[in-house]
């Protein structure tokens, strides 16, 4: 029931937030929704933690060979304790912004925590495309109706990519639901097959192009700076924050145990455009002169590391990815929130009009250094296991022979991110003060909770990863069962 | 067959109710009326009640599949008369007349949906269609509708010629007008039934506007009065696919290999010059009538499968297209600038209708939650059924074209500024009736089974 409701919640809370009409009740009951939420999931990853599977079932569509089946376990858990606790810290950082036809925006804020959420809990793969598409709906009507100046072309752009993507996608799970024998969509029949190394082949680009797009991988990340850029700072912090890990989970849940022999056999390729990428878009975030983009290229980055270490086929390596999973999007959100705050009292995102913010408001200072050490991954912060188990797993996967070179270029990573990310902050917040950032700034209550939370879990999660680590053993040993490159055999 | 019989008289009641009747709600209230009765006919037809024991014996026989058929053509002429009865009187002084030709079309659609001979398929197809002709050319002091009316005429008596003349080289291979699988003795195909089948698939894919057969629809939906254009790209539409399905089915299934490949390609260059002609349009209506070429190429997809997954699909796409395209028609006709532009702005002067619009406009676009995604959904699975991936992943990268210009429609409603619809004048009944046929339409996007199930139980 808790694994319904995680669905349920959010997408009636969204429905109602409709009718309100007041802008202040409607972003009141939009928190309120949140923080249930929040409680679910955090019941969930308890349940987890106990051992305990949860799971629904309902007859939907049977017609087709679908079902309407949710379950949490390790990945699942991880994502949705994810989407349900960043979502009061998103509503809380932007409470002091202004929509027009707030309920309207708060509504769909939540229809798309609704159909994230089932992405992550969907069993059955027909489901689990319904849900896919559910989320990008109500982003593309958050991104298009509340962006900036450039919002509706670049909105679309991001659009027609991921839609391609994941008709594509749908082809290949049609595909992969008529070669089960008793025709049907779920999980477990789809981890069953064992087809040829061919077939798996096709599959296994259908599937990935889709999620890589929603990654984003290089070279299907042209979409991601400008849609970032121009989204409401909300909004792009569900996308950063959330809706690429859709992305990765996709990878995780119908790639890898679905097609495990092609993921191994293109492996390397797809090792390759990871490091590509990491090393481009870190290159690329180092000349930046907007925080957005900066923080968009370093995304690409954290993100292309994620997709190297899946691809390494590690136990370290996927624990790695998968506590990276919630860090990450904690981390970001984190970043974005200081942007909010600058962009929404200097009234630029510029690094070249920006400075000396130091002196001027030194709480925002303090908050802002943490999370940028957490996007570097210093130790003690809560990034810091999870790189390393990352690094470690790309190190000593056994299924490429270029673990190696791969390890060195991905570890140029750690420097470059060092590199752009105090360059932000010394931009940012150290030299002289000119007239825009001469007021300063004090914090305000809903964005120091916000904020001090994502630092709270900075901080704790760096001292004490052991939770999350514990939680997603039983996935990763599962997972490694049905899709590991030791079971590879040359046919 | 109590849908064809009642749609007959009604037809004809309103013809004559031209004479007695003067008042224009009166006539519209009698064909709402007259319409009700022909459902409730269809409905008895699914059950299995005859009203009238007609020996029709190897001409027309009702099966459920095209009773369900029936069905769902009179519930969308039921929602289009709701919506746009109104705007008929707009078009000239012959009001009640337009009812009846409309009913005659729905029971040229009975016949189409209904023969077991490829004489009544002929009658069938001319039944629907001389109405058409004439309707499109019902703006008399139109420039624009006196030329879709000739073109669609010229264009559809010749393709009715190929028709003729195909149902006369079958009669002269197999002996039988019936529609009864045929089977090569020798395995070997006589070059008649060959030839004669090709000019019934050329003469239908004409009907249906499948490319490359499609060259007179954007003028003739243009050109003819909206409010007609809009029956005639979704009942009229619909009804010739299950002729044709109907067609191939059961006559010629066991040569599938002399004309399987052909579908394709007719199904392929369907969707291709659809949907990349649609992108560059400039006028809603003429996007539609593109669209209406795209969404006939995922139609034919049925014909391609010829399986019961293609039947359970082609009912619902049947379903889906028409209240879809229905609904945005229902409001196009309202509007003053039918252009992209015209549509600025609109989701601020009329949220409700604007947000009926996204549904339709998601569900033609096959966003899933909406009939549109399932019904592409069914046909795809069933192609993949019938042996072929190529043809689906052809089709979908079409229909991820299709999300361009669906959505600029829906970009204009809600991002750009505006105010078109301020002046809009829309009844409450108006709105309801567009509000159910968007629940309609998401009901039958979650639970399909509520439709297909009617093939089967």
């Amino acid at each position: 029931m808790t694994v319904l409701l995680l669905f349920l919640l959010p997408l009636i809370g969204g429905l109602v937030t409709f009718a309100l009409k007041d802008a202040k009740l409607a972003r009141g009951w939009a928190l309120l929704v949140a923080f249930a939420v929040m409680a679910l999931s955090l019941a969930g990853f308890a349940a987890l933690r106990s051992g305990e599977t949860l799971a629904f079932n309902a007859p939907w569509l049977g017609s087709l060979g679908s079902s309407f089946s949710l379950s949490l376990d390790g990945l699942s858990g991880i994502l949705t304790l994810l989407t349900g606790v960043a979502y009061p810290i998103i509503l809380l950082a932007t409470w002091k912004t202004d929509y027009r036809k707030a309920a309207n925006f708060f509504g769909l804020m939540l229809l798309t925590q609704a159909g994230l959420m089932g992405v992550f809990l969907a069993t059955d793969a027909l489901l689990f495309y319904f849900f896919w598409e559910l989320a990008l709906i109500p982003v593309y009507f958050l991104c298009s109706g509340w962006g900036n100046e450039r919002r509706i072309p670049v909105t679309f752009k991001f659009f027609i990519y991921t839609f391609l993507g994941s008709v594509i996608m749908l082809i290949a799970l049609l595909y992969l639901y008529a070669q089960t024998p008793d025709s049907s969509f779920a999980m477990q029949a789809f981890y069953k097959l064992r087809l040829s190394n061919g077939s798996q082949s096709f599959l296994f680009w259908m599937l990935f192009v889709a999620f890589a797009v929603k990654m984003p991988i290089f070279p299907f990340h042209t979409w991601q700076p400008d849609t970032y850029e121009q989204s409401p700072t909300a909004v792009t912090m569900v996308l950063s924050g959330l809706m690429v890990k859709m992305g990765v989970f996709g990878v995780l849940r119908w790639v890898l145990p679905v097609v495990p022999n092609a993921a191994f056999i293109w492996g390397d390729v797809v090792m390759s455009l990871c490091v590509i990428g990491i090393i481009y878009a870190s290159l690329i975030a180092l000349q930046q002169d907007d925080l957005k983009r900066l923080v968009a290229y370093s995304s690409i980055a954290h993100i292309g590391l994620m997709g190297a270490a899946i691809f390494a086929e590690t136990r370290t390596g996927l624990q790695g990815v998968l506590i990276q999973l919630f860090h990450h999007g904690i981390n970001i959100i984190g970043l974005w929130i200081v942007v909010e705050l600058i962009e929404r009292r200097f009234g630029t995102r510029k690094l070249s009009e920006l400075g000396g913010i130091a002196h001027k408001a030194p709480a925002l200072t303090i908050l802002l250094v943490v999370v940028a050490f957490a996007n570097i991954s210093l130790p003690l912060t809560n990034s810091f296991p999870g790189e390393f188990l990352m690094f470690n797993g790309i190190w000593s996967s056994g299924g490429t022979k270029y673990n190696v070179l791969f390890t060195v270029l991905a570890a140029t990573s750690i420097i470059l991110g060092a590199a752009y990310t105090l360059k932000m902050v010394q931009r940012v917040f150290f030299g002289a003060a000119n007239e825009r950032t001469e007021a300063g700034y004090r914090l305000q209550t809903p964005e120091t909770v916000a904020l001090l939370l994502v630092v709270g879990m900075i901080l704790w999660f760096g001292f004490y990863p052991q939770p999350l680590i514990s939680a997603t053993e039983g996935f990763v040993n599962g997972l490694l069962k049905v899709a590991n490159y030791s079971n590879f055999v040359v046919r | 067959m109590n849908a064809l019989l009642f749609s007959a008289i009604s037809g004809v009641l309103m013809m004559f109710s031209g004479i007695s009747v003067k008042r224009n709600a009166t006539v519209r209230g009698l064909a709402i009326v007259l319409l009700l009765v022909v459902l409730a006919g269809t409905i008895l037809d699914l059950q299995g009640v005859r009203l009238l024991h007609i020996n029709t014996e190897g001409m027309l026989g009702f099966s459920r599949f095209s009773s369900l058929f029936m069905l769902v053509a009179v519930v969308s002429t039921l929602a289009y008369f709701l919506l746009s009865a109104r705007d008929m009187e707009a078009v000239g002084n012959h009001y009640s007349e337009y009812f009846a030709l409309i009913f005659f079309i729905l029971t040229g659609v009975a016949m189409t949906a209904g023969f077991q001979s490829l004489l009544i398929l002929f009658l069938g197809i001319e039944v629907l269609s001389i109405p058409l002709y004439i309707l499109a050319g019902a703006e008399k002091n139109n420039l624009k509708s006196n030329e879709a009316a000739l073109k669609y005429f010229l264009m559809g008596s010749f393709s009715t010629g190929l028709l003729l003349m195909g149902i006369a080289l079958v009669y002269g291979a197999t002996g039988t007008f019936a529609t009864v699988p045929f089977t090569p003795a020798d395995g070997k195909v006589p070059v008649l039934l060959t030839t004669g089948m090709m000019m019934l698939l050329f003469g239908l894919s004409f009907k249906v506007s499948a490319a490359p057969f499609h060259f007179w629809t954007p003028d003739v939906y243009d050109g003819s009065p909206t409010v007609f254009t809009s029956f005639m790209a979704t009942v009229v539409k619909a009804a010739g696919f299950i002729a044709f399905m109907r067609l191939f089915n059961d006559a010629f299934s066991n040569i599938a290999p002399q004309w399987k490949l052909l579908v394709a390609v007719i199904v392929a260059v369907t969707l291709f010059v659809g949907n990349i002609t649609a992108v560059f349009q400039q006028s809603v209506k003429r996007m539609l009538a593109y669209s209406s070429i795209a969404q006939a190429g995922f139609m034919m997809m049925a014909v391609y499968a010829l399986n019961s997954d293609a039947q359970d699909g082609l009912i619902l796409y049947a379903a889906a297209y028409s209240f879809a395209t229905i609904g945005i028609f229902a409001v196009l006709i309202r509007m003053k600038d039918q252009s992209f532009e015209g549509f600025n702005g609109f989701a601020r002067q009329q949220p409700l209708l604007a947000a009926t619009l996204v549904v339709f406009l998601l569900s033609l676009a096959g966003i899933p939650l909406t009939a549109g995604f399932l019904s592409k959904l069914y046909m795809l699975r069933a192609t993949m059924q019938a042996g072929s991936l190529a043809l689906p992943l052809f089709a979908v990268l079409m229909a991820a074209i299709s999300v361009y210009y669906y959505f600029r429609l829906l970009q204009a409603m809600y991002f750009r500024e505006g105010n078109s619809g301020a002046t809009l004048q829309v009844t409450g009944g108006f709105k309801v009736t567009l509000v159910l046929l968007a629940a309609a339409t998401i009901l039958l996007g979650v639970f399909p089974e509520l439709l297909t199930q009617w093939l089967y139980f």
